[in-house]
Order: C-alpha cells, then structure tokens, then sequence
C-alpha cells in the first residue's frame, strides 16, 4: 500500500518534472528577448558617456548577415553590457513576423515595399531611412566556362539559368533588369530566395544566376561575378527603421546610428554595398 | 480480434449483471486530459485555416491556371513516388523482414535515415549524389545525357527519397506479424520461394502494403524541402502544391491559405475513398 502510493507520487513528480522541463525549453524561445532586455542594470565598468546596456534583436534580410555580424562585434565592443542578436531570413517573412508581434527592435529590410508592409501597419516608431543600396550580378561558374558577358547571353537556349522567384525582392529586381532589356528569359527554376539561387550555381548545377553583387562577393571563389549594364534599372534600396514598442529604444538607436555611420558604411561597401 | 471476443467467448459465457460492470469502465481522467488536448491541439489549426480563409475572394484565387497545374503536378508525381516505392519498397521489406545478412539491423536504420533527415538536408544529399555534377549523376549525364535537376523526373526521384521509408517500414512490420509458417508450407509444397511471396505473402499482406502506400502517397503529396532543393521551381514542370503555397504566403497570405484548402481537401477526399476501399479491412 504504501510504496503503492510512494511510487505514484514519484511518478506524478517525474512527469511533472518532464511537462516543466518541456515548458521551459518552449518558452526559451520566446522570451529570451525580452528577459535578457530586463536586466537593465547600470554597467559602472564602461566608461562611454551615453551609457548603454541591456540587449535588442535586429531583424534582417539575409543578404546582410556577413556585414551586420562585423558591426554587432564593432557595437558591443564599444559598449560593453549591451548585447545584439539578429534574426536573418526574407525579407517578406521578417515584415509578417513583425506585424504579428515579434519582439523585435530594428528592422532592415531589402527592398522599401517589404519594409512598407511594416509601415502601414504603424509598427515603425520612425520614418525609415535607406542605408544601402544593391545591384545585381551575373553569378557563373567559376572561370566562367560559357563565356557569359551579357544578360542577352543568358537567354542562349543551352544554358541552365536560375532566378529569384518574383515573390522575393531579387526576383522582382531581375525581372525590372530583363524587362528594361526588353529579353526574356526562360530559367530552369525560380528559387525562393537569393542564397538558394547562388547556391545553385555554387552546386554546379545550374550554369548562372541573377543574384546580388554581395552574394556573389560572399560566396568567395565558389562563383565568378559579371557586372551588366541593365542592372543600373533595378537597384534595390535597404530601409532600416526603429520598430515600435521596440525593447531597449536608445540601444537600438545607437545601432541604427552605427549602420548609417561612415564607420558602418565602410564595412557595408566593403561587402559589396553601394552607398544609399 | 475483438470482434471474436465479442461474438464467441464474452457472448456464450456471460450473463447479465457482471458484463455491464466489466464492459463500461470509466474512462480515466489521466488518459481522457490529455487525450482530448492532443485532438484539440491538432485540429484548431485546421480551423483556423477555415476560419480565416478568404471565402468570398476565393473562386477568383481558385480558377488560376497555375492552381490547376500546380495541383495536376503534385497528384502526378505523389502517385509516380508511391508507384516507385511499391516497386523498390516491398522487395526491401521483403529481405529485411525475411532474411537473415551480417549488418540487417545497420541497414534497417539506414532505410529510416530519411525520415530524420530534414528534408532539405535531402535534397542536397541527392543533389550530391544524382545532380548534374554528383557522385552518381556525372555518369548518368555523361553515359545516357540524363540530368535530374529541375525536371519532374526529379521531383519524383526527390518525394520517393523520402517518402519510400514509410512504406518499407510499414510492409516490414505487417511481414514480422505474418506468419512465415504460411510460406513455409507453400514451399514444402514444391512452391520456388518466389512464388511462394507472389501467390502466399503478397495476399497475405496486402492491408499492409495498402496502410504504407496511403502514408507513403500522403508524405509525397505534402514534400517540400526535397522537391524545392533537388527539382528547383519552375510551374507546369517542378512547381508542386506545397512550393505553390510556399512561395504564395511571401506576398499574398489569402492566396497560400486558398491554395492549402484545395490540397488539403483533395487529401481528405482521396484518403476517405482509400479508407472505404481498403482500410476497413485490416
């Protein structure tokens, strides 16, 4: 009888114990924002003037990552106690993310019309500014064994061409490119986003794509670049803004300054950027 | 087998009184709960998805060619992966279940491999292995001109990969539960050991080999990560359902949530017509 009931409640407490630990993994992800947010305590160590502290999440289009990592290290060894994290993907999916609530403080986007989903839904606390610009790239194999040197080359029947899908800002910007050309142009695939079209490329398994002159930049030697002049009708701005209701406003502002500084412009540009 | 229970022994022997209090148990709390929960959890999507579905905008989304086609793909190349399936799946179930080899046990885990796998990571896998420029696939371009890549072929190739695990595990099991003694006359009778499978096991395991068509067919109906990294996106020739929505929901929400309903009702409908067929049977 009674280590009948000793072992029920043991047991009960196991599973409690499991279901507690399962809730605590699940909310890890949700609220890590907002409680590293809350330790706001005073750093006495800094000696930076404005003082800063406490953590914000940036939400970025993916074509940012390697220069928005650079300037996260430059930021937070600037001003110890502060904490940035990112949260890299689409654009599109970034802005819906942010309509339906997540707790972000920045959000830069590729193109004005994914960060207008955001706007017209008042979720910015500012106007936002253009901080970048981009163009596009013929990425090819590398040595560029077919010879690409025109977006017209790409048209050639014999070649595996893939794009950005028009849902996704590049494709929307090859399409402008195309149209300005007046060609058109039948890929193999329209891919859902502009790393997975390089990578294509990357794979070999596609001859070219129409990716950004960063991606071509950040995939190193795995693909060779070639500029066309058509690409000039279809530069895509970046818009970057403070979001409303953002955790940790003055840390965030004083990230935002940072990417629009000549400081941050020189890390952008180095990755391929043109100046806004 | 309840059925038996029911009819034969509970029947014949038991009277009255004492198989009222036998046969309706309350049902335990710690089981209704969560039981209840895990149903709620599963279908509130579903509802929400009917709840906010754009009904009145919908036969304008709906009577898009590129629905139909989209739609056309998926139920081709579903039916073409669980066809592949059937084909290479029975046999591979077949030597796991009734075979004895140094390694069984490392094999069946590799056959699982894929139900693990991310999807995705899948996709490149196959890329590696059979894309224009992969282990397998540089001789398959080289020897015969065949390039799997952005072709439909691929989105077959891509959904079986994924979608054969289901059904060779499924088959497997209803083979281990079948009894081999079965097989054993067959071939004592002077059967060759194929015959034996053709004309004894195959009928004898059909419900099973039913049960894991139907999951395999569903799981090739809803890939996306495969299909989308080894086949690419192009409409009419790899742009399945789920890629169809996919790439929907980036500017256009109301349309992906058209779209799911039309795969989602086609689903329901052609797996109730299953049920009814074969099922109920097993």
């Amino acid at each position: 009888m009674k280590t009948r009931s000793v072992r029920r409640t043991r047991r009960t407490l196991q599973v409690g114990g499991a279901s507690a630990v399962a809730l605590l993994a699940l909310s890890a992800c949700s609220s890590s924002a907002d409680d590293s947010s809350s330790t706001t305590k005073p750093d006495t160590s800094s000696t930076a003037t404005p003082k800063l502290s406490g953590s914000i999440t940036v939400f970025a289009a993916a074509s940012l990552k390697e220069s928005f990592t650079t300037l996260k290290a430059d930021f937070e060894k600037a001003h110890p106690g502060t904490e940035v994290n990112f949260s890299f993907g689409g654009s599109d999916t970034l802005a819906a993310q942010i309509t339906s609530g997540a707790p972000a403080s920045v959000f830069a986007a590729a193109s004005p019309r994914t960060m207008a989903m955001v706007t017209d839904r008042k979720d910015t606390a500012a106007t936002p500014a253009t901080f970048v610009r981009n163009q596009l790239e013929i990425a090819t194999l590398p040595g560029n064994p077919d010879k690409i040197s025109s977006l017209k080359d790409l048209t050639q029947s014999s070649l595996k061409v893939v794009l950005c899908d028009r849902t996704v800002p590049c494709g929307a910007a090859a399409q402008k490119a195309l149209d300005a050309a007046k060609l058109k142009l039948t890929p193999v695939s329209y891919e859902e986003d502009v790393k997975s079209a390089l990578n294509k490329v990357v794979l070999k398994e596609a001859d070219a794509a129409v990716v950004y002159r960063t991606d071509v930049k950040a995939a190193g030697g795995k693909v060779e670049g070639v500029e066309f002049p058509e690409s000039a009708d279809a530069i895509n701005a970046y818009p970057i803004a403070l979001l409303k209701n953002a955790p940790n406003p003055t840390v965030a502002k004083a990230f935002i300054a940072l990417v629009r500084s000549p400081e941050g412009q020189r890390v952008l540009n180095a990755a391929g950027f043109l100046k806004p | 087998m309840t059925k038996t229970d029911e009819s034969g022994a509970v029947t014949g022997t038991l009277t009255g009184g004492p198989r009222r209090r036998r046969f309706r148990p309350a049902v335990p709390l710690p089981l209704l709960l969560p039981g209840a929960v895990a149903l709620a959890f599963l279908l509130l999507p579903l509802v929400a998805l009917l709840v906010r579905a754009p009904w009145s905008s919908l036969p304008s989304l709906l009577t898009d060619t590129q629905v139909w086609q989209a739609l056309r793909l998926s139920l081709i190349c579903a039916t073409a992966a669980t066809g592949v399936s059937l084909v290479l799946g029975v046999p591979l179930a077949w030597l796991l279940a009734r075979t004895k080899f140094p390694g069984r046990g490392f094999v069946r885990a590799l056959v699982t491999l894929p139900l693990v796998l991310p999807p995705v990571v899948g996709g490149v896998a196959l890329l590696l292995a059979l894309g224009r420029n992969g282990v397998a696939g540089q001789w398959l371009d080289a020897w015969f001109g065949i390039t799997l890549p952005f072709t439909t072929a691929g989105v077959v190739v891509a959904e079986s990969f994924v979608a054969m695990p289901f059904l060779v595990i499924s088959v497997e099991g209803t083979l281990r539960a079948a009894d081999p003694r079965y097989e054993e006359a067959a071939t004592t009778l002077g059967a060759s050991r194929f015959t034996a499978f053709r004309r004894v096991t195959l009928p004898l395991i059909a419900p099973g080999i039913a049960a894991g068509a139907v999951l395999a067919w569903a799981r090739a109906l809803g890939e996306f990560g495969a299909t989308i990294t080894f086949a690419g996106n192009f409409p009419g020739r790899t742009q399945t359902m789920p890629l169809a929505v996919y790439l929907a929901l980036q500017n256009d929400p109301d349309a992906a949530i058209a779209l799911s309903l039309v795969l989602l009702t086609v689903s329901i409908a052609v797996l109730a017509a299953l049920r009814d067929r074969w099922m109920t049977a097993s």
